[in-house]
């Protein structure tokens, strides 16, 4: 099995019911975890599950909390068109981990609204031994932020 | 350097050093690893990731 890349579905619909809040501070907390290459996520992710996720030392189930020092923001494109977007403010660092077996995506969820799934993310395959792992985010812009939300 | 390996703390001049790196239209990635006499025993991977999915929405329109 594979994972892929994806904002997930359920995401898209808990949108309108205000499920997930990305103000910065009096939002939602957001966590990030880590998933084997052989795991399956995908737009059909509808929550963090620890099936499939890495184990390792010091690597905590669940993962890392996000960092969110900048709320969502939002620009018109157009009379029709334009993004809302949003980027975790730092970095996610797994520190002196040893994770052996090959990982290759990130599931973003929200803890605080019983662990729904917000997108996965994909990167070339990784193992780390007795150090760091770091994924930094994308540029918070409207073209390549973590999170947009586009009309065209 | 002092370097965290799975042999506990060691300074980096009695370490073999090798990186690699990774670039394409999704992230660029680099990684270091130490060996001692061919085994592996630390290595730090950074991944930067350069665009993500984007989710389109649409308003419908009256007929």
């Amino acid at each position: 099995m594979a994972n892929t890349q994806a904002m997930c579905t359920s995401f898209m619909g808990e949108l309108l019911t205000a499920t997930h809040n990305f103000t910065t501070s009096t939002g939602n907390t957001f966590k990030a975890a880590l998933y084997l290459a052989s795991a399956t996520l995908n737009a059909s992710t509808t929550a963090y599950s620890a099936t499939g996720e890495v184990t390792g030392t010091n690597y905590t189930a669940g993962g890392v909390t996000v960092t969110n020092g900048t709320s969502p923001s939002s620009t018109n494109s157009s009379t029709t068109a334009g993004v809302g977007y949003w980027t975790p403010s730092a970095s996610l660092v797994y520190t002196t981990v040893t994770l052996s077996t090959a990982f290759d995506t990130v599931l973003i969820y929200n803890s605080s609204a019983s662990n729904k799934a917000v997108s996965v993310h994909t990167f070339g395959s990784q193992t780390v031994t007795a150090g760091t792992f770091t994924l930094t985010m994308p540029s918070n812009t409207t073209t390549t932020a973590l999170l947009r939300l586009a009309t065209t | 350097m002092i370097v965290t390996t799975t042999k506990g703390d060691m300074d980096d001049s009695l370490l073999e050093k090798r990186e690699g790196s990774l670039d394409n239209d999704i992230e660029y990635t680099t990684w270091t690893e130490y060996w001692l006499d061919g085994e592996l025993v630390h290595r730090s991977a950074h991944v930067r990731l350069k665009t993500s999915p984007a989710l389109f929405a649409e308003a419908a329109q009256f007929a």
